[in-house]
């Protein structure tokens, strides 16, 4: 019987075996941020050594303000940055600090620089590293306990996840992007409908998709409960990678390609489980309560408890529609918003910043609205297509690069109260501040929602 | 680590289903360093907009077992969350599911994170609300739940996570024993992927 692309990276990666069907699973790259604090002070006082430096590539993203950042104005958020430099320097890592165009969030970093690279395993300190399977990687986010033992040793003990095998045919709509697919992916299989499992995407809609798209996708499987969600590298892969600064080059780039053109599931591969969507019966989406699998189509309403046979789910959607000032039957589609942000690891590229700013073009700003580039790299290459000019005409502001809005622990958070129309993953209970209410979208519906002051179906703002 | 093998106390219900670790912890309180004491920041925006919060109910007061719905810790990777858990004395949690990540990093801390099923679970929370303060036990070496009614469950625990919580093992000595295989391979890779350095 043939491997799944998941099989094949696991299986390249074993070192020992352990008790429990337990693998020891040696890991190629980590990547390091500035909450990683925590497992450098675990190293420390445990009295260990990084094992390997330079599989380990840090830049701060977290804690890092996206303005007034030259120096940095607030004293934790500075420790916090400063920590991490003098961590990397401590441990001889490698780090694009603030001032460097390098610098941003680690998960925009990585495939920038070509750390990312098919069939290797790549970890982080952020549940989001999920991102880095668009790229045939296999990468999944761990606790503070693991970056300490992965610096160590180089190495995790893991159990091998199921496999779960996500079909997207069709084309999609204009109007409709990747945030979509996904966002409808965990509105149908739920939070944790992909617990355990790793997720491949596959199908004629992914393989149509950019490089920037799948990550989209991919960055997300961990809202459905998935640790890694991967795509078969191909050659909108390895196009991407050429010539990246970590690319392997020259007879390695040969030598590395035949590699991973052996990397994709063979077709006979068995799946633990599947399911296919529809891409082309897929509209804008846009999240209503407190958890990413409480999303609904932009023509759709808030749905209503009293379906919910489950009462611990019934009490939990109570809960989401009080948080979020929000009853049964309500329609998303013309709700106010107070604010919107554009960016994160999920939709800060430039391929997110061209969406947006071609619904921004020649509009303005209703709300205060945010947009964050994933990197300064980004930062410059937005600039030197004009996307700044457009935003900054519409009165939205343009910052540096960082997870800004959507963690809440860098200083950019929106008040209690205030609905934000934001590009990021979690619309949890307080994640952007303290009673700030999350609206889930696409980058073209938030820049839709900001120009227009409410919850927007972005396909008519695309007829001029 | 301290070692975890039997435990009888009083175990609080969580109604809730996907309670996330941005709830568990909030963010800003993820700057201080574990010394810190993280007890003090557990679902605290959730304490402050509810006053009967059920973790702070007296009938629950000294509540060492957790009992929640699908999905509990989904979310960020924040280890925050398992240490504001156990911060505040709890030592073991159960539920139908948990994050992926969550579950990892709670064995991490020798806190067992039980998963039994969800209709079983159900009848817990229930019981629990029931009788506010009522005990449950959990033997690890037997793999058993007892709950307040008595009934016994038996649960699924991977031998290697079940053996590092019995013991207490700090799992990077028991991996720096294979350091002669993690070099062999990176001897290999370094033959076969040169470019990964």
């Amino acid at each position: 019987m043939g491997l799944t692309l998941y099989e094949k990276v696991w299986n390249e990666h074993a070192v020992a075996q352990g008790p429990g069907g337990r693998t020891l699973l040696y890991i190629d790259r980590q990547l390091i941020h500035d909450g990683s604090f925590h497992a450098f002070a675990a190293l420390r006082d445990a009295g260990r050594r990084v094992r390997r430096p330079e599989a380990a590539f840090a830049t701060p993203d977290h804690y890092v303000p996206t303005r007034d950042r030259d120096p940095i104005v607030h004293p934790e958020l500075r420790d916090k940055v400063e920590t991490l430099a003098a961590n990397a320097a401590a441990n001889r890592i490698a780090i694009y600090p603030v001032g460097d165009d390098r610098q941003g969030i680690v998960h925009v970093v990585g495939p920038e620089q070509g750390i990312t690279q098919p069939g290797i395993t790549l970890v982080c300190g952020d549940s989001h590293t999920s991102t880095h399977g668009a790229f045939g990687a296999l990468a999944f986010g761990i606790g503070a306990s693991e970056v300490a033992h992965v610096l160590a040793t180089q190495s995790l003990w893991q159990a091998p996840s199921k496999t779960f095998r996500v079909f997207v045919e069709g084309a999609l709509a204009p109007g409709v992007h990747a945030k979509d697919v996904i966002l409808a992916l965990i509105a149908r299989i739920g939070a944790f409908g992909g617990t355990g499992h790793a997720f491949e995407y596959a199908g004629s809609a992914i393989r149509a998709l950019s490089m920037e798209a799948r990550m989209t996708i991919c960055n997300m499987s961990i809202e459905a409960g998935a640790r890694a969600g991967m795509v078969a590298p191909d050659e909108t892969t390895f196009a991407y990678l050429h010539g990246r600064p970590q690319s392997p080059k020259d007879d390695e780039w040969d030598r590395a390609l035949v590699q991973w053109r052996a990397l994709p599931s063979d077709a006979d591969a068995r799946f633990d489980r599947e399911v296919a969507l529809d891409a082309s019966a897929l509209e804008p989406m846009a999240t209503w309560g407190t958890s990413p699998e409480h999303g609904v189509g932009i023509s759709g309403a808030v749905p209503d408890p009293a379906a919910q046979p489950d009462a611990a789910r019934r009490g939990s959607m109570e809960k989401a529609l009080g948080y979020m000032d929000l009853a049964p039957g309500d329609r998303l589609e013309g709700l106010p918003i107070q604010r919107a942000f554009i960016g994160s690891c999920t939709n800060s590229r430039l391929e997110d910043l061209r969406a947006a700013a071609a619904v921004v073009r020649g509009r303005k700003a209703k709300v205060p609205a945010l947009v964050v580039p994933g990197s300064g790299l980004v930062k410059r290459a937005a600039e030197a297509e004009g996307l700044d000019r457009v935003f900054l005409e519409a009165g939205f502001e343009w910052r540096d690069a960082g997870c800004s809005m959507c963690v809440g622990m860098n200083g950019d958070l929106a008040a209690a109260g205030e609905r934000v129309a934001s590009t990021s993953n979690r619309n949890f209970e307080g994640r952007q501040g303290k009673g700030a209410r999350t609206h889930l979208m696409s980058p073209a519906m938030a820049a839709a929602a900001a120009v227009t002051g409410h919850i927007t179906d972005v396909r008519k703002l695309l007829v001029r | 680590m301290q070692p975890f093998t039997t435990l009888t106390a009083i175990a609080v219900p969580l109604d809730l289903v996907n309670v996330d670790t941005d709830r568990i912890i909030p963010a800003r309180f993820l700057r201080q360093p574990r010394s810190a004491g993280y007890g003090n920041f557990l679902f605290r925006d959730l304490r402050e907009a509810d006053a009967s919060f059920v973790l702070d109910r007296p009938a629950y007061r000294g509540a060492e077992i957790l009992v929640g719905a699908q999905n509990f810790g989904c979310g960020s990777s924040r280890e925050g969350a398992v240490w504001a858990l156990a911060g505040s004395g709890l030592r073991a949690w159960i539920a139908p599911s948990f994050g992926d990540i969550f579950l990892e990093n709670s064995f991490k801390n020798g806190v067992p994170a039980i998963v039994l099923p969800e209709a079983r679970v159900a009848e817990l929370r229930a019981a629990l609300v029931g009788r506010p303060g009522a005990t449950m036990s959990i033997d690890l070496g037997a793999q058993t739940v007892t709950g307040p009614d008595g009934k016994v469950d038996r649960f699924e625990l991977d031998p290697f996570r079940k053996e590092c919580l019995l013991a207490g093992l700090d799992e990077i000595d028991l991996t720096l024993r294979h350091e002669a295989a993690i070099a062999a391979y990176e001897e290999r890779r370094r033959r076969d992927r040169p470019w990964l350095g």
